[in-house]
């Protein structure tokens, strides 16, 4: 039925938002998001997450070529920044925490630890970046099988 | 919507009419970060507000100037690739008077404090909330409200809180600040209680009532009227200016006390941050030019200039501006005081910057000191015109005439030597001059004198720094000045003579003082009189001991000081060993007592000058006993204070310096540079045969009077 479907998809949904809150990938800021979805921008949520990936690639991208290159500390914390910026638009906390981390790490221009920094940050992007997409991937799935008379949050 | 209903509630609270208000608010979002600038998109939207987005600051001013009344707020970020988010928010404030708000994912307090020094009304942290942004609208009814009702609001100030959920709010809004909502209500007593009181009160009533509906016209302060504001301001003095004065003063149509009472609250901020970030550049000054530190005293003063750009460029010109009227007598010398080898773009450069800076506020008293090394003769003439700011007063005027002079003291003399006679003018010519008008126009009205004897001075000065080249150039400086004495003879013209003696600090050794730098009588500030912008031929400085005495009072704050010549080069640097307590001069106070002394530079003169240069050592002796002005200007000697001013050395000058009113001077003498240009006389400089008159040229006429340096100080 469709109903069920939808029931179900969104159970998963749900439980993988809780994961990721219990894992502390995701906090509050996340349901603000999804808040902001409603009938006017039904695809809220959808379009945010996907620019932040395209944004966040990009940004990490270009660390890691500074990092490698040219190490050019300045830089990177621009880069940074803004990683830190956006990650906690979407509020990815723990990417968040991570890029602060390594925004303050170059302070002691300690560059292994900066790369490893790096890695971790990347490492944690890249989770967050699976689960997210599975979410979203749950969630059109939903709005499917939901119908056009249900609106997946108002199910909540 | 539990947000509308919230919104109506609180709405309800006040007066009714303010439901419609937040809804519908028109903002302005700048974020180059796609997913924030998306992100806050929905908020606001979410919060019923109007939005518009851009990823860049260019684009976002470009909307902002396209329609003033197109927006009520503002949000930007603070990093941005295109353009500083403080920067932005700048002219915002300037331009069109809105209230911005900051926002960054950087929370830490001194940025935060950087936010709203500048001005912001508020600085939010990323991630941004829905809380935050439904309380963003207060800022736009405070200050609608606000305006109409500054004093009022003054008592109301402590009581209200701020309701932000970050920082405290800037000065600024700290007045207005309050919870609307209490506002509302306070004012709403207010009103009924101090109606008799406050005759706009009325008026503002309905505004304060709907504020939404009703929207004054934004009163753009363009660059005349800014002017007019300062010299307002400079005329009562900075800690007394109060709005009513101040419009009385300016005499504007349209204007009402509170757009005079916000914009003075924003000049003050401004000013306070150019005071701030001058005793930085003081610093980096000193620290780069190391010529003389004390040349480092940039007050900031009238908050003029980007010195910031001088800072930079190192170059020499030294900027000071002078208050006005001694508002403040800070000069804030950039940093290119006491850089010798300033290139003259540096001087060009700064002349650039200050028309950008203070376009609204700064163009008060520029002088822009150019501290020529003595390679760059041209820079000297830069410095020149810089100084020449005076024009101010003169209002175009003296710019005019100045460059008259000036091209054609260039095309005389040595003007060979300086590389950029062009240059020169052409500097002077712009911002500073703009900048001479503006303020001073309340400045006292003397007549200016500079005219032709800057222009020979000038060139001579030039030629100082050149070198024994100069020599040449000296004689016929003299011949020049002699001239040009005759007209500065101006009974009540006080010709601030902006000799800005090159390169503060400059090395007494290393500049051989040549050619009698001329102190080109820069009226700065002085007369607005005709405006003869004396372009001081400052041959540096201050070494010399060149007693600047500007007519300060004249000249109004602008004191031009004429960088003195590359001191590196010349010899100039000889000046001031001989006459070394020239330098002590320092303006003092506001003394208006400058006298400029040319120095005539003695190695150069030895040669050149022929009699004139002979006197140099006697000058400097002279000038030593006209030291003693209030304002000695301090030469730049020891620092790189472009200032400029240097008084010249009166070659055979008796000690008639007349004290020359110089309130300049005063500001001068802060500048470490010592430059005390304040009235060049220009007959000292021709020597002997310039028998100092110098009390035909008594500053009390304002007389600007040349100096030589004495060249053989430098020698």
């Amino acid at each position: 039925m469709l109903g069920l479907g939808a029931c179900n998809l969104e159970v998963d949904m749900n439980r993988l938002i809780e994961l990721l809150f219990h894992q502390g990938v995701l906090d509050e800021q996340f349901m603000q998001l999804q808040h902001l979805q409603d009938e006017s921008s039904p695809n809220f949520v959808y379009e945010v997450v996907t620019l932040y990936f395209r944004e966040s690639e990009k940004l990490l991208r270009n660390l890691r070529a500074l990092l490698y290159e040219c190490t050019d500390y300045k830089k990177m914390g621009i880069h940074l920044n803004q990683m830190m910026g956006s990650s906690s638009s979407i509020v990815v906390k723990h990417v968040q925490n991570i890029s602060v981390r390594l925004y303050f790490r170059p302070q002691s221009s300690n560059w292994i630890g900066c790369i490893q920094s790096l890695e971790v940050l990347e490492h944690e992007y890249f989770y967050l970046k699976n689960k997210l997409h599975e979410f979203l991937q749950i969630e059109q799935q939903r709005v499917i099988a939901a119908g056009v008379r249900y609106h997946p949050l108002l199910q909540q | 919507m539990t947000v509308e209903e919230r919104k109506g509630a609180s709405m309800g609270r006040e007066s009714g009419q303010r439901d419609q208000f937040p809804v519908g608010m028109r903002v302005l979002a700048v974020d180059d970060d796609p997913t924030c600038l998306k992100m806050l998109e929905g908020l606001l939207r979410r919060c019923q507000y109007h939005v518009t987005t851009t990823g860049q600051a260019i684009t976002a001013l470009k909307l902002l100037r396209e329609n003033k009344d197109k927006f009520d707020l503002v949000i930007s970020d603070v990093h941005m690739p295109d353009m500083d988010g403080f920067k932005l928010l700048e002219l915002v404030g300037l331009e069109m008077d809105l209230p911005v708000i900051m926002l960054s994912a950087n929370g830490e307090t001194s940025a935060v404090m950087k936010g709203i020094t500048h001005g912001a009304c508020d600085y939010l942290l990323k991630p941004v909330r829905l809380e935050e942004l439904k309380n963003i609208w207060q800022h736009v009814v405070r200050r609608r409200k606000f305006d109409p009702k500054d004093h009022n609001n003054v008592d109301n100030g402590d009581e209200w809180e701020k309701n932000t959920v970050v920082n405290a709010e800037s000065g600024q809004c700290a007045v207005t600040g309050g919870s609307i909502d209490r506002n509302g209500k306070v004012n709403r007593k207010r009103k009924d209680q101090d109606e008799d009181d406050e005759d706009d009160y009325d008026e503002n009533g309905n505004e304060n009532d709907d504020p939404s509906s009703q929207k004054k016209p934004r009163v753009v302060w363009s660059v005349d009227l800014h002017r007019k504001f300062v010299a307002a301001v400079n005329q009562l003095g900075i800690e007394k200016a109060v709005p009513k004065r101040i419009l009385d003063l300016m005499n504007v149509e349209r204007l009402t006390r509170e757009n005079v009472a916000s914009h003075l609250q924003k000049y003050r901020l401004y000013l306070k941050r150019l005071s701030a970030v001058a005793s930085q550049q003081a610093n980096m000054v000193a620290a780069l030019g190391g010529r003389d530190p004390s040349y480092l005293p940039m007050g900031s003063l009238n908050g003029f200039g980007n010195y910031h750009s001088l800072v930079g460029s190192s170059q020499l010109p030294g900027l000071t501006s002078f208050q006005p009227n001694g508002i403040l007598n800070r000069q804030n010398y950039t940093t290119g005081f006491g850089l010798r080898n300033l290139a003259p773009s540096g001087m060009v450069q700064f002349c650039r910057t200050q028309s950008d800076v203070s376009n609204p506020l700064t163009d008060l008293n520029k002088l822009q000191c150019v501290n020529l090394p003595g390679n760059q003769r041209g820079n000297v003439l830069q410095g020149m015109p810089a100084s020449l700011a005076l024009d101010q007063l003169q209002q175009h005027k003296v710019s005019q005439d100045v460059n008259k002079c000036i091209s054609g003291g260039l095309s005389g003399p040595g003007l060979a030597s300086v590389s950029s006679p062009n240059s020169f003018i052409t500097v002077s010519n712009s911002p500073l001059l703009l900048q001479s008008q503006q303020q001073h126009a309340q400045s006292s009205g003397f007549g200016n004198q500079f005219s032709i004897n800057v222009p020979s001075l000038s060139s001579d000065a030039f030629d100082m720094t050149a070198g024994s080249s100069n020599f040449c150039d000296i004689s016929r400086c003299n011949d020049t000045w002699q001239d040009a004495v005759q007209l500065t003879r101006h009974p009540n013209n006080n010709l601030p003579m902006v000799a800005p003696f090159s390169n503060g600090g400059l090395a007494p050794n290393s500049m051989a003082v040549n050619a009698t730098s001329m102190v080109s009588h820069l009226d700065g500030n002085l007369h607005d009189a005709s405006s003869s912008s004396v372009s001081v031929a400052p041959l540096h400085d201050s070494v010399v001991g060149t007693d600047m005495q500007f007519q300060a009072s004249t000249l109004g704050g602008n004191v031009m000081i004429t960088p003195a010549t590359s001191i590196e080069d010349s010899k100039y640097l000889n000046f001031r060993s001989p006459s070394k307590p020239k330098q002590e001069c320092e303006n003092q106070k506001l003394d208006r007592t400058h006298k400029l002394n040319l120095l005539a530079g003695s190695p150069l003169s030895s040669s050149l000058q022929n009699p004139s240069i002979i006197s140099l050592p006697e000058s400097q002796r002279i000038n030593d006993g006209l030291c003693d002005t209030k304002t000695k200007m301090n030469m730049i000697g020891e620092t790189n204070s472009g200032a400029i001013f240097f008084p010249q050395n009166r070659i055979n000058k008796s000690a008639a310096d007349v004290p020359f009113k110089d309130e300049y001077i005063s500001d001068f003498s802060r500048l470490q540079g010592g430059f005390s240009t304040k009235d060049c006389i220009l007959d000292d400089i021709v020597n002997a045969a310039m028998k100092p008159d110098r009390d035909d040229f008594s500053l009390m006429d304002g007389n600007m009077r040349c100096e030589m340096f004495p060249l053989d100080a430098c020698l």
